[in-house]
C-alpha cells in the first residue's frame, strides 16, 4: 500500500514539474511572420559587436547594424552600391580631382532633433585622426591632406588637415592627391559623424572609454534608432522620426540577431526566427540547393581566400618554385569537392568586377609548368626539395582545404607539405613574427576599388607579411595614384597585378561569395559586393515564412 | 566549528591567490594578445593602445596594479569591449547563467532522485532496468546531440519553441531539460547506489520488522543516508552548471557566462578570462566548502572539525 502511494505521489510530481515546463504547446506565429505583419525585420548578423561607436567598429560585420544608426555624406545605391546622396544633398569635385565641396541638406536631423552640421563632421574626423582614440580604420582617412601627419602626430594642428567648413552647410575636403574611389571610401563607416555635444557629456570624446554609445545614451542620424542592446542577443533598432527621408523608409523596426553559432543561425531560420542568415554552413549548401532553392543565395562578395608564402624561408624565397606551387594546384577541383559549389575558384587576387576592375588573366592549373619550374629551380620531381609547412587556424574548412592542396603538392610536384594548425590568435602572431612558411590568410576589401587589395603588397604596408617586396610593383601602385584617367589608372592596376601573380608571394585559391538564407518576403535586398544594404530600400511582403 | 570554517575561508583564499596568479602570467605567455587583429594596425595605434591599458608597464607592475583594483572590487576593464567593464559583463551574464543552472539543477533532482529511488526499491525489476538505461543513456548520448534533436523536432517540426535565444520563460524549456536530463542521468545512478546500500543494513531490517511502512522507511531511514553521494557529488556539479555551459549556451545562444569563459580566452581579453575564472574558482570553493558542511549534517560518522 505504501509502495503505491510513493509511487503515485513520485509520479504526480514529475508530471508537475514536466507540465510546468510546457507551457502553451502549439504551433504559434513565428518571429518572421509577425515581423511580416508588423514590417520588422530579423537578419542574423554574426558574433556580437564590440561597440557601437562607427569610429570604434572594426568587423566588416559591424556594418550590418551601423548602417542602420548612422549614415555619412553619401550612401549608396542598393543595386551597385555607387554613391547617392546621403546628408550632403549634391558634391563637386574640381577639376583636378583634389578638392570635394559637399552641401548638406537642411533638413539633416540627429536622433534628438539637432541639425547635423559640416561642423559635427569636421569634430568627426578629428576624433577619428586623433591618436588617443586608436581608431583602427583611421588609415581610411589618410588620404585627405594632412591626415597622415596629424594622426602620427607629426603636427598637432588640425588646421592643417584638408578639411574645412566654410559654413555649417558646407564641408570642403582637400585631398593630398587625387583618389578616384574617395567616394567610394566616404562610404566606410568611419566616416560618419557622431554627435559631438552628446559625447562630451559622457567623458573625453577622445577616449575609447566614452560610454555614449549606449542604449538610451546613443544618438544617430541614420533611418533607425536604437532601442535595445541586450549584449550577446540582439540589437533592435526602430524607425527614426528624425531621419531626413524617413517618408520612404518602410521598415518599422530591425532585429539584429547576434548568433555567433552558424548551426544554431540555420536552425533559428528554420524555426522561423530569421528573415536573413549572416551565413550557411558550407555542408549543408547542397541540401538546400536541392531541398529549398528559393531561400538560398549565394552572392558574390568583396574577398579573397589565399595562402601567404613567406619569401625569406629557403627554397620558397625561389620565384619558380613559389609559381610551381601555385600552378600545380587545380582550384576548379577544389571548389567543386569541396565548396560545394558555393565559393569562386579563383587565380587572382582582386575580385573580377571590383570598381570597374578587370583582373589580369590569373593562374590556371598546369602541371607541366609547375614540374618544369620545379625541375629549372633544381629540384626535378621534388627532389632534394625539403618539406615545407602550411599554417592554418582550427577550422573544418581550412583542414579539408589544406590537406586536399597537400595531395596536390604531393602528386604532382613531390613534395612534402606538412600541416600545422593552430588557434586564431596564435596564427596571427605568428604571422606577425614572419613565423611561417606558407599561412592559410584571407582578405576582405574595405572598399569598392583594386585598391583595396593591391595595396596590401607594398613593400611598406602592415598587411604584407610575406618579406615580399619589389620596387617595381611599388613604383606601379604609386604611378597609379597621381594617375588622373580612370582607365588608364586601372590598366596600370592591372599591370601591377600581373606582376604580383608572376612572383608569387601569395597563391590565390578563391574569392568570397556571401552565403545566407533568405526568406521570400524580404524585398529590396540585393546582391552587392559588399554585402551592405541600405535599409531604407528594404522591404517585407506579408508571406507566409518558409 | 568556527576553527573549521576560519581555516577553510583561509585555505580558499590562499588558493584563489595561486588561481588568480597562475592564470594572470599564463595569458601573459600565451602567444597573440588583446589586439592581435586580422587587420594590422599602425604601429602608434597599438602602442596607444598598450599605454591605454596599462600594457606597456612591466609585468609585476601590471600584476600588482592588477591585485589592487581586485581589492577595490573591481575586475578591470574589457580588451574586446571598450566602453563595458568586466563587473558589468559579469553583472549582466552571471544571472542568465544562474537561472539556467537553477532551473537545469531543480529538473535535474526532480527527475533523478525519484528515478533512483524507485530503482533502488524495485531492484532488478522492469523499473529499475528503464532507470538504468535512462542513466546510461543520459551519461553517454553528449548534450550537442540531444539539444539539436530536441530542437529539430519541438522547435522545427513543432513549432512550440524558439530554436534559440533567451526572451521569453519559453525560451528556457528546451535548454534546461537538456542540461538538467545530462545532470539527472548520474543523479539517479548515484542515488539508486546509496539507497541500495542503506536498504540493505540491518537498522532497516529493523524498521520493517517493527512494522514501519515502506513510505517511512524511505523518507525517514534511508533517504538522508542513500542522498549522501548525491551531496557530494552535487557540490562540484552546482558549480559547473551555475557557471554556465558552454555547449548549451552555444547551441541555444543563451548570453550567459559559459559563452563568455571559452571566448574571452579566444579574444585574449585578459581581464574578461581572470573574471571569469576567479568566479568560477570562488563558487566551487564555497559549493564544495557547502557539500561538506551538509554532509556532516547528513552523516554523523563525518566531522568537519578535521
Amino acid at each position: 500500500m505504501g509502495r503505491r502511494i510513493l509511487f503515485r505521489l513520485l509520479g504526480l510530481g514529475l508530471a508537475a514539474a514536466l507540465s510546468a515546463l510546457l507551457p502553451a504547446c502549439s504551433p504559434r506565429e513565428s518571429a518572421v511572420e509577425h515581423g511580416n505583419r508588423l514590417k520588422i525585420l530579423h537578419r542574423g548578423i554574426g558574433p556580437d559587436l564590440a561597440d557601437l561607436d562607427p569610429h570604434l567598429a572594426t568587423g566588416p560585420g559591424d556594418h550590418s547594424a551601423l548602417s542602420a544608426l548612422f549614415e555619412g555624406l553619401i550612401t549608396e545605391d542598393p543595386k551597385d552600391l555607387s554613391p547617392a546622396p546621403g546628408v550632403a544633398e549634391r558634391w563637386q569635385v574640381s577639376d583636378d580631382g583634389l578638392t570635394y565641396t559637399f552641401f548638406l541638406r537642411g533638413n539633416a536631423r540627429w536622433s534628438n532633433g539637432d541639425p547635423v552640421t559640416a561642423e559635427d563632421f569636421l569634430a568627426s574626423w578629428k576624433r577619428v585622426l586623433s591618436p588617443t582614440l586608436q581608431a583602427d580604420n583611421a588609415s581610411l582617412l589618410f588620404p585627405v591632406q594632412g591626415a597622415e601627419a596629424y594622426h602620427r602626430g607629426k603636427t598637432g594642428n588640425f588646421h592643417e588637415v584638408g578639411f574645412v567648413a566654410p559654413d555649417s552647410r558646407t564641408v570642403r575636403i582637400t585631398l593630398e592627391r587625387p583618389t578616384p574611389y574617395f567616394l567610394n571610401l566616404l562610404q566606410h563607416w568611419v566616416w560618419w559623424p557622431v554627435p559631438i555635444a552628446v559625447l562630451e557629456k559622457y567623458g573625453s570624446i577622445e577616449s575609447r572609454s566614452n560610454r555614449w554609445a549606449r542604449p538610451g545614451t546613443l544618438v544617430g542620424n541614420g533611418p533607425f534608432t536604437l532601442k535595445e542592446w541586450r549584449a550577446g542577443q540582439r540589437i533592435v533598432v526602430e524607425k527614426s522620426k528624425t531621419y531626413w527621408d524617413a517618408a520612404n523608409v518602410q521598415l518599422n523596426a530591425i532585429h539584429f540577431h547576434t548568433i555567433d553559432d552558424v548551426n544554431a543561425e540555420e536552425r533559428a531560420f528554420r524555426a522561423g526566427q530569421l528573415h536573413i542568415t549572416e551565413a550557411l554552413p558550407l555542408a549543408k549548401i547542397d541540401s538546400y540547393r536541392t531541398n529549398a532553392p528559393d531561400v538560398l543565395r549565394i552572392d558574390p562578395y568583396l574577398g579573397t581566400y589565399f595562402y601567404r608564402i613567406n619569401v625569406s624561408v629557403p627554397f620558397l624565397n625561389s620565384v619558380a618554385v613559389r609559381r610551381a606551387l601555385s600552378l600545380a594546384i587545380d582550384r576548379v577541383a577544389l571548389g567543386r569537392s569541396l565548396l560545394h559549389g558555393g565559393q569562386m575558384p579563383s587565380g587572382t587576387f582582386t575580385p573580377p568586377g571590383t570598381g570597374d576592375y578587370a583582373p589580369p588573366a590569373g593562374i590556371t592549373s598546369n602541371p607541366d609548368a609547375a614540374r618544369a619550374l620545379m625541375a629549372e629551380a633544381g629540384f626535378p620531381g621534388g627532389k632534394n626539395a625539403p618539406p615545407i609547412e602550411i599554417l592554418y587556424n582550427n577550422s573544418e574548412n581550412h583542414r579539408v582545404i589544406a590537406e586536399a592542396i597537400q595531395e596536390m603538392w604531393r602528386r604532382e610536384l613531390g613534395i612534402d607539405a606538412r600541416l600545422h594548425t593552430m588557434e586564431n590568435k596564435s596564427v596571427l602572431n605568428a604571422r606577425s613574427a614572419g613565423n611561417y612558411q606558407i599561412l592559410r590568410s584571407g582578405w576582405i576589401g574595405d572598399y569598392n576599388d583594386p585598391m583595396s587589395f593591391l595595396a596590401i603588397w607594398r613593400s611598406d604596408s602592415g598587411n604584407n607579411y610575406t618579406h615580399w617586396a619589389n620596387a617595381a610593383y611599388d613604383r606601379l601602385l604609386y604611378e597609379a595614384t597621381r594617375t588622373p584617367d580612370a582607365a588608364a589608372r586601372l590598366q596600370i592596376l592591372q599591370r601591377a597585378e600581373e606582376m604580383l601573380l608572376s612572383e608569387s608571394p601569395l597563391i590565390p585559391l578563391y574569392h568570397y561569395t556571401h552565403v545566407f538564407l533568405i526568406q521570400p518576403s524580404v524585398q529590396g535586398w540585393y546582391p552587392t559586393l559588399l554585402d551592405h544594404h541600405p535599409y531604407k530600400h528594404v522591404r517585407l511582403i506579408d508571406t507566409p515564412a518558409q | 566549528m568556527f576553527r573549521f570554517f576560519a581555516s577553510r575561508l583561509l585555505q580558499s583564499a590562499l588558493a584563489l591567490l595561486i588561481i588568480i596568479t597562475a592564470t594572470f602570467f599564463m595569458l601573459r605567455f600565451v602567444p597573440g594578445g588583446p589586439f592581435t587583429a586580422e587587420k594590422a594596425v599602425t604601429p602608434e595605434i597599438l602602442r596607444n593602445l598598450e599605454a591605454h591599458y596599462g600594457l606597456d608597464q612591466p609585468l609585476w607592475k601590471q600584476y600588482a596594479d592588477y591585485l589592487g583594483s581586485l581589492l577595490r572590487g573591481d575586475f578591470g576593464p574589457s580588451f574586446k569591449y571598450p566602453n563595458r567593464t568586466v563587473n558589468e559583463i559579469l553583472g549582466d551574464k552571471l544571472p542568465v547563467s544562474l537561472e539556467l543552472g537553477s532551473l537545469s539543477l531543480a529538473l535535474a533532482l526532480l527527475m533523478g532522485i525519484p528515478l533512483g529511488i524507485i530503482a533502488a526499491t524495485r531492484r532488478n525489476s522492469w523499473i529499475d532496468y528503464c532507470a538504468s538505461t535512462f542513466g546510461m543513456t543520459g551519461l553517454s548520448v553528449p548534450t550537442f546531440v540531444v539539444a539539436p534533436l530536441l530542437v529539430l523536432a519541438l522547435s522545427i517540426h513543432m513549432g512550440w519553441f524558439n530554436a534559440s535565444g533567451w526572451y521569453s520563460p519559453e525560451d528556457r524549456v528546451l535548454p534546461s531539460l537538456v542540461l538538467g536530463f545530462a545532470y539527472a542521468a548520474p543523479i539517479s545512478r548515484l542515488t539508486r547506489g546509496g539507497m541500495l546500500e542503506i536498504l540493505s543494513q540491518d537498522f532497516i531490517r529493523t524498521a520493517r520488522a517493527k512494522g514501519a511502512s515502506e513510505l517511512r522507511i524511505i523518507f525517514k531511514h534511508c533517504l538522508r543516508g542513500g542522498l549522501l553521494p548525491v551531496v557530494s557529488y552535487l557540490g562540484p556539479a552546482i558549480a559547473g552548471i551555475l557557471t554556465g555551459s558552454f555547449v548549451i549556451e552555444t547551441i541555444f545562444q543563451i548570453p550567459g557566462l559559459g559563452r563568455e569563459f571559452v571566448n574571452s580566452a579566444f579574444n585574449r581579453d585578459y581581464t574578461l578570462v581572470l573574471g571569469t575564472v576567479i568566479l568560477y574558482a570562488a563558487l566551487i570553493m564555497m559549493l564544495n566548502l557547502a557539500a561538506d558542511v551538509a554532509q556532516a549534517w547528513m552523516n554523523p560518522k563525518v566531522r568537519l572539525a578535521r
